[in-house]
């Protein structure tokens, strides 16, 4: 802010508040003229419109008096007048900072055990995964469900099907830095024929059904067009998080409406990059909490949003 | 000799300019005390059906036109602006009359006022449901309804200001200096909020960018409740209230102080709504500061409202109006206690937000405007029509209880599940994760919800009753000649 701008908020501020100060002297003065006790003030309006002239109440007067003291006690501790920042040093910012210091001071004793375990051994720590639960909770089930078994663009993370790879450590490099994953629009390069036919032959490829010649036209248009991502048998490839196309799993439904979306108007998804927000440890604990996700689902069916347990032992 | 005048009217076409003895414009107010009743019936309807909707979210019946996004700022609107402003217009328009003792400047520019304002609402009620929003709350509607509100607002005030020029008493009433500062304040704060560059018919960009665009909006928007919700209707409370307890208002020297402390002092208090955002810290200290200071000159319209009736208690066991006026005093007391505690940054870290927001607009909104205006028109009704008094004054009482009781139900659930949202937000685990997803407030706010909407639906069945009653009160009865004016002032 500069000076002039300073010095103009100080001034109007100051005069406002003394304004009112000014004010209060000047009504509670006794004017002889004034009307007093059962008198009015002389104003007839309306017929039968008047008006006393009683004194103001003094606790009034007392509380108007005592909110301005405090207006000035708070304009010279905190900022507020112009660039002055108020004797006591705050801003909000540096109280979001100490708070941050503060919850992470208290969190530190948690998590510092936990810091040099590996993505497999947190899996089977049992406190570890206490606290990942919620770290899912907060971070990641606003897309990917609070079951993690995600919706229509997220994927589930519970069953054994990986876009990026399912190890350990590409589970946590994905939380890390993030993915995007692009599937380029093909509309205009397929033409309307050739969109139908790559569809009908995707759709047999997890066994589904689709009139026969479409399919042998598909193939040949996917060995040219797709293949290149998802690989000439169409299992996909995982370095470029390319589906696989046989497993009967789909991202964006298998509705022959939606392929043909997915195939026309190509798809954009980005999964954010969580490292800068939770830090490496935090990033870990996710990375292990849905690695042994996929790696329970074989024996272990149940649901995972039972909330009595939230915060407490799984085992 | 009123013959003549009345024939010299008609056929001149303008009384304005004839200054004719007519008596004072009693139409303008009936045009007007009409519209506040049936936009009240519209708006509140509305709310009570978006009350129903956050409940039950399927009640959009996934149409776009009925979208809780979409009804919300029409549900405002109708109440503020069409409910409120219609009641402001015709208490004003009543007010400014006798206590000048002179007929309105302009019956023209008065009648315009009543056409544009209700040509404003329509235009809302279509293109709000419609998605056609400038997205400023309490300023949603676009540009062309933005210039055709600043006509008719400039209108009104040539209408009021004009008055006051030809009064034949000596002293402005202090309710005029309140509608007076009311009209100036919402003609700066409506054009300065809403320069906007038009693209179309139906789209315009402000002006205004980032924090710069949401701290002019927050100016805009609390002096919209400072100036339209508070000040007006203090100037309402200062005609009715003496008026129905028979009693002269307690303390001039206090008016004179809560009036220049509160327009003064109100139009800092913005920034509270802004509290930990990108606003820079001082803007936001100057927000608490001017909020705390604000509790004694709000106060000051309450202690005069409420020390005129003193020596007239007695009247409450037979007037249900006063009943309105006093319950509506207590309800603004609360209020306006209530606003500073908000502003104070650690209780609004919890507060903001959250329902206890609701809470506190409802409890002004419903408890202290709603009251003020009901009972200044049940006030008003039957002399417009030529009765000594309402067809019932025993269904007053029964509406009163029924308003009342919905306002407590609102405002007590709002303010329990606001408190309870609020701590469930920052509620934190051991390991420093949140300890509630959002989706369970959600959950755990619900049953609040029901209340909530109970609360609305009494208050609306309150409406209700005062149009059966006012159909009653005017059925039958002729409308009367317009007042004629005292001679002796």
């Amino acid at each position: 802010m500069g000076n002039g701008t300073s010095l103009f908020v100080i001034v109007v501020t100051i005069a406002n508040i003394a304004g009112c100060l000014w004010l209060i002297w000047w009504t509670s003065r006794r004017n002889p003229h004034d009307a007093s006790g059962s008198n009015t003030t002389g104003h007839v309006w309306d017929g039968d419109l008047s008006e006393y002239n009683n004194p103001m109440p003094r606790w009034w007067l007392g509380l108007f008096l005592l909110t301005i003291l405090f207006g000035f006690l708070y304009l010279a501790l905190y900022p507020g007048l112009g660039s002055f920042a108020g004797v006591n040093g705050w801003s909000q910012i540096s109280q979001y900072e100490e708070e941050v210091r503060q919850a992470d001071a208290r969190t530190n004793a948690l998590y510092a055990p936990l810091a040099n375990l590996s993505v497999t051994e947190l899996a089977d720590h049992p406190q570890a995964m206490a606290a990942a639960r919620n770290l899912f909770a907060n971070n990641c089930s606003t897309c990917h469900g609070s079951d993690a078994r995600g919706a229509r663009g997220f994927p589930n993370l519970t069953d054994d099907d990986w876009l990026w790879g399912g190890t350990p450590e590409t589970i946590e490099q994905t939380i890390q830095n993030g993915r995007i994953g692009v599937m380029p629009a093909l509309g205009a390069a397929l033409g309307n024929d050739g969109t139908e036919q790559v569809i009908a032959y995707v759709l047999s490829l997890s066994g589904r059904n689709a009139p026969a010649d479409w399919i042998e036209q598909g193939k040949q248009r996917f060995a040219t067009v797709c293949a290149a991502c998802h690989g000439p048998d169409g299992k996909g490839n995982p370095l470029l998080g390319a589906p696989n196309l046989t497993d009967n799993v789909w991202l964006y439904g298998s509705t022959p409406a939606s392929l043909r979306e997915t195939v026309t108007l190509g798809r954009n998804n980005a999964m954010p990059a969580h490292l800068p927000l939770l830090g490496e440890t935090k990033v870990r604990l996710l990375a292990a909490y849905v690695y042994r996700l996929s790696r329970d689902e074989g024996h272990d069916e149940r649901e995972d949003d039972d909330k009595q347990e939230r915060g407490h032992e799984r085992e | 000799m009123s013959t003549v005048a009345s024939d010299a009217t008609a056929i001149l076409g303008s009384q304005a300019h004839v200054r004719v003895q007519a008596g004072y414009n009693d139409g303008i107010v009936r045009q007007f005390v009409v519209m506040t009743l049936v936009w009240g019936v519209v708006g509140m309807l509305v709310g009570a059906f978006i009350a129903a909707q956050l409940a039950w979210p399927a009640l959009n019946f996934d149409i776009p036109w009925l979208t809780y996004s979409r009804l919300r700022p029409l549900h405002t609107n109708a109440v503020i602006f069409a409910f409120g402003g219609s009641a402001l217009f015709a208490t004003s328009y009543h007010i400014v009359q006798r206590t000048c003792h002179v007929r309105l400047f302009s019956d023209r520019l008065a009648a315009f006022t009543f056409w544009g304002w209700q040509l404003v609402i329509v235009l809302a009620a279509i293109t709000l449901p419609l998605g056609i929003t400038q997205s400023k709350e309490y300023a949603e509607l676009e540009w062309p309804i933005d210039l055709l509100i600043a006509v008719v607002w400039v209108a009104y005030a040539v209408v009021f200001f004009g008055t006051i020029a030809l009064r034949k008493v000596r002293h402005i009433y202090v309710a005029n200096w309140f509608f007076a500062a009311y009209i100036v304040t919402i003609a700066v704060l409506h054009i300065v909020n809403n320069v906007a560059i038009p693209v179309s018919p139906t789209k315009s960009y402000i002006v205004y960018s980032g924090v710069v665009d949401a701290m002019v909006q927050w100016w805009y928007g609390h002096n919209a409740v400072g100036f339209f919700l508070t000040a007006a209707f203090l100037g309402m409370m200062y005609y009715f209230v003496p008026k129905q307890a028979g009693r002269p208002i307690y303390s001039y020297r206090l008016s004179i102080v809560h009036f220049w402390a509160l327009i003064s002092i109100y139009m800092w208090a913005g920034p509270h709504h802004l509290h930990y955002t990108t606003l820079p810290d001082w803007a936001q200290s100057l927000g608490v500061v001017f909020s705390l200071i604000l509790l004694a000159p709000s106060w000051g319209g309450m202690i005069n409202g409420i020390m005129t009736l003193s020596g007239a208690w007695h009247k409450l066991r037979t007037d249900p109006i006063l009943k309105f006026l006093i319950v509506s005093l207590s309800f603004y007391g609360m209020s306006t206690f209530e606003g500073p505690m908000m502003s104070i940054k650690t209780v609004n870290a919890l507060s903001h937000y959250t329902d206890w927001t609701i809470g506190h607009v409802h409890s002004g909104a419903l408890g202290w405007v709603a009251f003020m205006t009901i009972g200044s028109m049940y006030a008003l009704l039957p002399k417009l029509y030529g009765r000594e008094q309402m067809w019932s004054s025993r269904l007053i009482d029964v509406h009163f209880w029924v308003a009342t009781i919905g306002v407590v139900l609102y405002v007590a659930s709002m303010w329990i599940a606001g408190v309870m949202q609020g701590l469930m937000w920052r509620a934190v685990n051991e390991d420093g994760t949140l300890t509630y997803t959002f989706v369970e407030s959600l959950a755990a706010t619900q049953p609040f919800y029901i209340v909530r909407l109970l609360g609305g639906v009494l208050f609306l069945a309150g409406m209700l009753i005062m149009v059966y009653n006012t159909v009653r009160t005017v059925q039958g009865s002729t409308i009367p000649a317009d007042t004629p004016i005292p001679q002796s002032a």
